[in-house]
C-alpha cells in the first residue's frame, strides 16, 4: 500500500469509528434534555432518575466521541495537506466556524449540566443540556456544509493564479442542495439512534425490573421494582417512538436525497445499484445479488421493477443513467482536460462496496424502525412482556442488540456517500489521490495508523463495559440537593 | 487594518486562550503525583479527586480553544495548516494520542471503584499532560525560531529537527510555566491544608519557570527581536515575577494574574517575533509562509471576520459565566463518597 492507500484507510477507519459515538450523542442529548424538562415540570421522581441515567450513558459516549473529534480536525492537515491547500478557502470556514459556535458551546454547557446540577436554579439546569443538543445540531450543520461542498461544489471559483478553489458565495455554500437534504436526513438518523438507544436499554432493564415484581402495573401502591417497571416502560416507549418517527422521516428525507444526487451524482446512484447498461425507464432494483458485481457474468438477484427508476426520479418509468455512459461521459469531461487534478482510469467507485453499504444502510434502519413498532405494540396500553421464558431471553438479546441497527446503518450511510464519491475528493474538481500530505513518508502514515487503530480498539473494549455496567446499575433513586447557599455542602456531582 | 492581519491577531488570541486556560489544566494533571500523595491510600484517594474536580467542569470547554486555533488557521491561512499540520506530523501525533487518553482519564477514572483502574487513568492524566505541554511548547518555539521548509512549502526535517536546543528549551519552559499556572489555579479554587502545598510549589517550580522563560524569550528575541515583541516579553517577564512575589504573600489571585499574563504576553511575543511570517523557513527566507502567501482570499477573510465578531464575544461571555458558576474553593471534605 502506497501513502494514498494508507492515507485513505486511515481516514476511513478513524472517521467510521467516531461517527459511532456522534450519533449518540445528537440523539440522546436531546432525549436526557426532554426528560431533565419533564423534571423541572412535574416533579416526577421518575424523570429525573431517566435523565440522569441516560445521562450517565450519555456521557460515557460523549467522551469517546469528543477525543476522536480531535483527531478529525487535525488529519486533514496532517493526511490531505494538497487537499487543504487547494481548498483550504472554502473547507476551513465551516471546520472554524463548527468549532467557535457548535463546540464550545457543546463542552461549555455540558460541564454546566454535569456539574451544575444543584447549584443552577433547576430551569437553566434543565436548558444547559438543551444548549448542548443545539451545539450538537450547530456542529451537524456546519460539518455538513464542507461534506456537501466535497459531493456538490457551489459558491466557489477555480483560481488559475494561485491554482486552488477559492469561494465566491458563502450563504451558497450553507444552501448547498446536497446539504439541505443531508442535514436532515444525518440528524434524523441520529435520533433514530438515541431512541433506539433508549428503548433497547428500557426493554432490558423493564425485564429485569420486572423479574423482581411480576405482573404488577400500578405505580402508585407498588414496591420500588414495580415503580422502577413502571419508569423503564415508559423508557422504552419513549425511545421506540423517537426511534420510529424518525425512521419513518429518515426514509423521506432519504427518498429526496435520491433523488438530488442522481442530479449531481448520477454515478452514485447507479454504483449504489449496480447499473452498467443505462436504463430507458423502469429500472429495477435489486434487493440482493449473490455473484459478481462487475457487469460481466452471470449472477442471481431479487429484483423489485422499476424501483431504482422510482428512487432516482420519482417515477418508476424514470430513465436512469448506466455506469458505462457516465465512465464515458467522464472520461471525455475530465480524462481529455489534460488536468492532472481530474484525472483517472476509470472514474467508477468500487462498486461491491456502494452496492452492500446502500442495502444495509436501508435493512438495517427499516429493522430498527420494525422494531420500535413491535416494541410499541407489546407495551400499548400497560402491557409489558413477559420476563420469563423462552420469549423473554429473545427479547432481552434484541434489547441488547437493537441500539446497534441505527448506528450501523449511519456507518453504511456514511461510508455509501464517501465511498460512492470516489474516485472524487472533490467532485470534478480534484481526485482523492491527489489531495495527500507530499511531505509526509508512508512509513509515518502507516504509524498513525497502526497506533490509532489499536488504541481504538482497546477504547472501544473499555467504553462497552463501562455502558454495559451502567445499565446494569440502573437508575439510582434521586438524591436530595445540597443547599445551594451552603459554601461547605458536598458537591452534587463529582469526578 | 489589512485583514490578513486581523487573523493573524485573532488566531494569536485563539493560542493565548487556548494557552492560558488549558495551561492550568495541564499543570494540575501533571501535579497529581505531587500534591495528591497523601497519608494513606484514602487520603491520596480523596486529594486526587479533590484536584481533578477543581478543573471538572471547565477543562473541555479550555481544550475546544485549540480546536478553534486549529480550524481559524485552516480557514484563514491554508497554507500554513496544510506545512505546519503535515510538518509536524510525529508530535501532532504524540499530542492527539495524549489529549485522548489524559481526556479519558478525567471522564473515566471515577467510573469504577478500583484501585488499578484509577492508577492507570491517573498514569494517563499525567503523561498526558505533561507530554502536550512539552510538545506545544517545542511546536510553538520551533515555528518562531524557523524550521526547514523548502520551496514548494513544504516541511523537509523530521522529528528530530524539532528537537534543537532552542526547541527543547521552548518545551521545558512551557511545562515550568504550566506546573506554576496549575499549582496556582489549585491554591485559588482549593481550602486546607493542599491550599498551601500549592503555593510552596509554585514558588519552587516558578523560580525555574522564571530562568527558563527569560532564557527562551531572550534567545528568540535575540533572533529576530523588534520593539514591540520585547515589550511583550519584558511584560511577560514581569508579570511572571510579579505573580511568584505575590504568591510569597499567599495573594494567590495576583499570583494566579500572574502567570496567566505571563503565558498570554509570551504568546503576544511569539506572534510579534514572527510577523509578517508565520512560519520561518530555516532554508531561505524566500520560502518562509507569510500572512500574505498563506492566506485566504479577502472573501473569505471577510465572512470569517463577521462570523468571528459575532461568535467569539459569545464564547467568552457563557465561558466566563460558567468559570462564575464554579467560582467557589472547594475542599477534600466536600468531595462526596
Amino acid at each position: 500500500m502506497d501513502a494514498v492507500d494508507l492515507a485513505r484507510w486511515q481516514f476511513a477507519i478513524v472517521t467510521v469509528y467516531h461517527f459511532l459515538f456522534v450519533p449518540v450523542t445528537i440523539g440522546l442529548s436531546a432525549i436526557v434534555a426532554w426528560f431533565q424538562t419533564q423534571w423541572v415540570r412535574k416533579h416526577r421522581d421518575e424523570d429525573q432518575r431517566l435523565a440522569s441515567f441516560f445521562g450517565r450513558i450519555f456521557l460515557i459516549n460523549f467522551a469517546l466521541g469528543l477525543v476522536t473529534g480531535i483527531v478529525q480536525e487535525f488529519q486533514f492537515g496532517m493526511n490531505w495537506s494538497d487537499y487543504s491547500r487547494f481548498v483550504g478557502d472554502i473547507f476551513g470556514a465551516p471546520l472554524a466556524i463548527e468549532a467557535l459556535a457548535s463546540f464550545f458551546l457543546e463542552s461549555t454547557f455540558l460541564g454546566l449540566w454535569v456539574f451544575g446540577r444543584g447549584r443552577l436554579p433547576e430551569k437553566l439546569h434543565a436548558a444547559t443540556m438543551w444548549a448542548v443538543h443545539i451545539g450538537t445540531l450547530l456542529s451537524a450543520y456546519f460539518i455538513l456544509t464542507a461534506n456537501s461542498f466535497m459531493q456538490h461544489p457551489v459558491g466557489f471559483r477555480f483560481n488559475p493564479t494561485t491554482g486552488r478553489a477559492e469561494m465566491t458565495d458563502f450563504l451558497a455554500l450553507l444552501t448547498n442542495p446536497v446539504q439541505l437534504v443531508t442535514f436532515p436526513h444525518t440528524v434524523l438518523a441520529s435520533y433514530m439512534v438515541g431512541g433506539a438507544v433508549v428503548m433497547g436499554v428500557g426493554v432490558w432493564r423493564l425485564l429485569q425490573a420486572k423479574k423482581g415484581a411480576p405482573d404488577v402495573l400500578d405505580a402508585t401502591t407498588g414496591s420500588a421494582a414495580t415503580s422502577d417497571a413502571h419508569m423503564y416502560r415508559r423508557a422504552a416507549r419513549v425511545g421506540a417512538l423517537v426511534t420510529l418517527v424518525a425512521g419513518l422521516a429518515v426514509a423521506v428525507s432519504g427518498d429526496v436525497q435520491g433523488k438530488i444526487m442522481t442530479e449531481v451524482q448520477p454515478m452514485k446512484m447507479a454504483s449504489a445499484e449496480g447499473l452498467y447498461e443505462s436504463s430507458t425507464g423502469g429500472a429495477p432494483f435489486s434487493l440482493l445479488t449473490v455473484g459478481s458485481l462487475d457487469g460481466q457474468s452471470e449472477k442471481f438477484s431479487v429484483t423489485v421493477p422499476g424501483l431504482l427508476s422510482f428512487l432516482a426520479t420519482g417515477s418508476v418509468n424514470g430513465p436512469v443513467k448506466g455506469i458505462n455512459e457516465l465512465k464515458a461521459s467522464y472520461q471525455a469531461t475530465y480524462g481529455a482536460s489534460g488536468n492532472p487534478l481530474v484525472a483517472d482510469s476509470a472514474y467508477v467507485p468500487t462498486i461491491p462496496v456502494t452496492y452492500w453499504s446502500f442495502r444495509l444502510m436501508i435493512g438495517v434502519g427499516m429493522l430498527a424502525a420494525l422494531g420500535a413498532l413491535v416494541v410499541l405494540w407489546t407495551t400499548r396500553g400497560g402491557r409489558t412482556p413477559s420476563p420469563s421464558g423462552r420469549r423473554a431471553s429473545v427479547w432481552r438479546w434484541s434489547a441488547l442488540a437493537i441500539p446497534f441497527l441505527p448506528v450501523f446503518g449511519n456507518s453504511f450511510g456514511w461510508i455509501f456517500t464517501e465511498a460512492g464519491r470516489q474516485p472524487w475528493l472533490v467532485f470534478g474538481l480534484m481526485s482523492t489521490k491527489t489531495g495527500v500530505s507530499p511531505s509526509v513518508p508512508a512509513w509515518q502514515v502507516l504509524t498513525s495508523m497502526v497506533v490509532f487503530t489499536l488504541l481504538y480498539g482497546v477504547l472501544a473494549v473499555v467504553e462497552m463495559r463501562l455502558v454495559i455496567s451502567a445499565v446494569k446499575a440502573g437508575a439510582t433513586p434521586v438524591e436530595d440537593l445540597p443547599d445551594r447557599d451552603d459554601d461547605n455542602a458536598p458537591l452534587a456531582y463529582a469526578y | 487594518m489589512e485583514l490578513t492581519t486581523v487573523w493573524f491577531i485573532l488566531i494569536a488570541v485563539l493560542w493565548t486562550g487556548y494557552l492560558t486556560l488549558e495551561g492550568f489544566d495541564f499543570g494540575v494533571g501533571m501535579l497529581l503525583p505531587v500534591l495528591g500523595r497523601g497519608t494513606d491510600t484514602a487520603d491520596t484517594e480523596r486529594r486526587h479527586r479533590l484536584l481533578l474536580n477543581t478543573i471538572g467542569p471547565v477543562w473541555d470547554g479550555n481544550e475546544v480553544w485549540v480546536l478553534t486555533a486549529g480550524g481559524a488557521t485552516f480557514a484563514a491561512f491554508p497554507n500554513w495548516y496544510a506545512t505546519l499540520f503535515s510538518g509536524f506530523y510525529l508530535p501532532l501525533l504524540l499530542i492527539l494520542v495524549a489529549l485522548i487518553v489524559r481526556n479519558l482519564g478525567f471522564e473515566y477514572r471515577h467510573k469504577r471503584d478500583d484501585l488499578s483502574w484509577k492508577r492507570r487513568w491517573d498514569a494517563a492524566i499525567i503523561v498526558g499532560s505533561a507530554l502536550p505541554a512539552l510538545l506545544w511548547g517545542v511546536a510553538l518555539t520551533n515555528i518562531v525560531h524557523g524550521v526547514p521548509i523548502d520551496a514548494s512549502r513544504e516541511y523537509t526535517g523530521n522529528l528530530f529537527t524539532l528537537l534543537n536546543p532552542v526547541g527543547l528549551l521552548g518545551g521545558l519552559t512551557f511545562v515550568a510555566v504550566f506546573l506554576t499556572h496549575g499549582a496556582l489555579f489549585v491554591a485559588l479554587k482549593t481550602d486546607g491544608p493542599i491550599r498551601a502545598e500549592a503555593r510552596a510549589i509554585a514558588t519552587r517550580t516558578g523560580v525555574v519557570a522564571a530562568v527558563l522563560a527569560l532564557a527562551l524569550l531572550g534567545t528568540l528575541g535575540a533572533e529576530r527581536g523588534g520593539a514591540l515583541s520585547w515589550v511583550a516579553s519584558g511584560v511577560a517577564a514581569l508579570a511572571l515575577i510579579g505573580g511568584l512575589v505575590a504568591n510569597l504573600r499567599a495573594r494567590e489571585g495576583w499570583a494566579f494574574i500572574g502567570t496567566f499574563v505571563a503565558i498570554a504576553g509570551t504568546v503576544a511575543a511569539f506572534f510579534l517575533l514572527l510577523f509578517p511570517d508565520v512560519m520561518p523557513s530555516s532554508l531561505d527566507p524566500a520560502w518562509s509562509l507569510t500572512v500574505t502567501n498563506a492566506s485566504s482570499t479577502a472573501y473569505t477573510l471577510r465572512v470569517m471576520t463577521i462570523v468571528a465578531a459575532i461568535f467569539t464575544p459569545l464564547v467568552v461571555a457563557y465561558q466566563s459565566w460558567s468559570y462564575w458558576v464554579f467560582r467557589r474553593r472547594i475542599t477534600v471534605a466536600q468531595i462526596p463518597a
